[in-house]
């Protein structure tokens, strides 16, 4: 159960019940909606981006407790980031919950992400994670269609 | 609320001796995170007993040669086997003649099958394909893709808040330009077993031809087509403790006889020439390429294993466990029951409030407890009862009281961890 108590963290279990950044945005002039056809997670992202800066961040879900935990600790990190950075962090996100357990968490990379680490353990649950990221890539390039994890 | 497990306590002494029926399945015997594996996802496929297993073994260690061309004796011995295992599909759901039966990789290889022949020689723009609402993906997109390719439309029979056709429109839904109605014998979602012979007999009497998707019933029902009078009748080996890849067809004799070859390719043919090809008998022309010989035979002994045990044994043996989960999940205030139906299969749908299936699935497995969780292929489904996905526990011949009360004291992990 040791692996389990790593995945269902307190502060995931937390973000679960009570996502951040949890609305719609009707200025948004970035938006993307996020789906996961493995298991019907739907999410929507919604962002203010000015000169290159991610202002304003938000989403709307309905997902499992990885997902939803996920694009709420996301919203928190990007919020004030340039898009380069985001784009960054969603990379390091990406290599730490891909990486072979063993691999130690590079918590100066990913801040409080790190939490998510736990989900490497479990590659079914992997795409949960990142369906945010995918999602908030998506609105960045104002991409028309729905993204995917596939 | 748990009950003696003892089996004369169920009256199952004499009716089933589940301990014996495990040893025929090797892969229960495993432990997983530490745990027994509890395998509560025989809805998306069974686990295999070692008949099924040996026969394949026996056939490529002895037999192995291709069917129906060959002179020499292991190319005879191929062709007995796998045309004997023709001969078990026919008698096991009862067809008139084994020309009806044609091999194809499984419940969704038949419909697309049928969709592509029959489709072709019937449907027009105009026409209608009747569908229901509570159908696998594999019962809707194949006939979307007929009217796709036809101008033809999809109508669909409705159903209630139990998982339950409602039939009251049927007269009108089925009208003068429907040429073909197709639905599930069983749901898989849900567990429902549909008023088949109603739904046949209001087709019929309009002239309209019936396929049923038959792959959640031969595990659980004695299927009797010629009883049924349905048309097309199409099942996969895998959900009834055969290997994947294979499953059948039955199709009435003068359908396929006017129906356009699926496939052309070897074996289907009994002359080729440039100018002209003239197809093979029934069912061969249906049959392209070299089939799946070794599959073919596994299902064979699964019919034999299922017929040893025989399937009203088989069926009370899952009505019991499924009413004892039933029992249990409705003492629990939090749990939501999809699919109510009062005919149903051993398939428990649940929801869990606030707590996403997908979370309860990775819990339930740390515990060994496989079950399976989603949208099940059926998404009309969950669009109809406002989810997005089901937790799904569906029980088998080889389940027992032990792994429902262990599943229902996972659940109760999984809410600690919400808490």
């Amino acid at each position: 159960m040791l692996d389990l108590q790593d995945l269902y963290q307190e502060v995931i279990v937390d973000h679960n019940k009570h996502p951040r950044n949890f609305h719609r945005m009707e200025d948004a002039n970035r938006t993307a909606e996020g789906f996961n056809p493995l298991c019907g997670d739907r999410l929507n992202v919604y962002m203010k981006v000015v000169d290159g800066v991610i202002q304003d961040v938000s989403f709307e879900a309905s997902g499992c407790a990885i997902s939803v935990a996920s694009a709420s600790m996301m919203t928190q990190q990007v919020k004030g980031k340039t898009e380069q950075e985001a784009d960054t962090l969603f990379r390091s996100f990406q290599d730490m919950v891909t990486a072979d357990a063993d691999t130690p968490v590079d918590a100066g990379q990913v801040g409080k992400l790190a939490a998510l680490a736990g989900v490497r353990r479990f590659p079914m649950r992997i795409k949960c994670a990142t369906l945010c990221w995918h999602t908030l890539k998506a609105a960045q390039a104002q991409k028309p269609q729905a993204a995917t994890t596939e | 609320m748990t009950r003696d497990h003892g089996s004369a306590a169920h009256g199952l002494t004499s009716a089933l001796n589940i301990e014996h029926v495990r040893d025929d399945f090797p892969i229960l015997n495993q432990q997983i995170y530490g745990k027994p594996l509890a395998y509560l996802d025989n809805a998306a496929t069974t686990q295999k007993p070692c008949h099924v297993i040996d026969a394949i073994k026996y056939y490529y260690e002895h037999d192995n040669a291709n069917v129906h061309r060959g002179v020499h004796q292991l190319s005879e011995r191929a062709t007995r086997a796998y045309e004997g295992a023709r001969e078990k599909v026919r008698k096991f759901i009862n067809a008139g003649s084994t020309r009806e039966i044609v091999f194809v990789r499984g419940a969704t290889e038949a419909i697309n099958l049928v969709a592509g022949s029959y489709g072709q020689l019937t449907v027009c723009a105009g026409d209608r394909i009747v569908v229901s609402e509570m159908e696998h993906h594999s019962n809707i997109v194949p006939w979307q893709l007929l009217c796709e390719r036809t101008g033809a439309t999809l109508s669909v029979i409705p159903m209630n808040d139990k998982g339950e056709l409602i039939l009251d429109g049927l007269n009108e839904i089925i009208d003068d330009r429907t040429r073909l109605v197709a639905v599930g014998h069983v749901s898989n979602s849900l567990g429902t077993v549909n008023p088949v012979n109603r739904i046949i007999e209001t087709a019929h009497a309009k002239g309209v031809p019936v396929l049923l998707d038959g792959a959640q019933a031969t595990a659980h029902i004695s299927v009797d087509v010629q009883a049924l009078d349905v048309d097309f009748y199409v099942f996969s080996a895998h959900k009834m403790y055969g290997p994947t890849g294979i499953g059948a067809l039955y199709a009435r004799e003068k359908l396929l006889r006017d129906m356009p070859p699926y496939q052309g390719g070897g074996d289907m043919i009994s002359m080729v020439t440039f100018d002209k090809t003239l197809y093979n008998e029934l069912p061969f022309k249906f049959e392209a390429g070299t089939p799946n010989i070794a599959g073919a035979i596994g299902l064979g002994a699964a019919i034999d294993y299922l017929t040893s045990i025989g399937l009203n044994r088989i069926a009370r043996h899952e009505h019991e466990l499924l009413q004892y989960a039933t029992e249990k999940a409705l003492t629990i205030p939090d749990l939501r029951i999809v699919g109510t139906a009062q005919h149903k299969v051993s398939i428990l749908s649940f929801l869990l409030e606030g707590i996403h299936p997908h979370d309860i699935g990775t819990i339930l497995d740390h515990q060994g407890i496989a079950i399976r969780t989603g949208h099940h292929c059926a998404m009309p489904v969950m669009t109809h009862f406002g989810v997005a996905a089901t937790a799904r526990a569906s029980f088998a011949i080889y389940n027992t009281y032990q792994e429902i009360d262990r599943l229902f004291d996972a659940l109760n992990e999984v809410r600690k961890v919400f808490r």
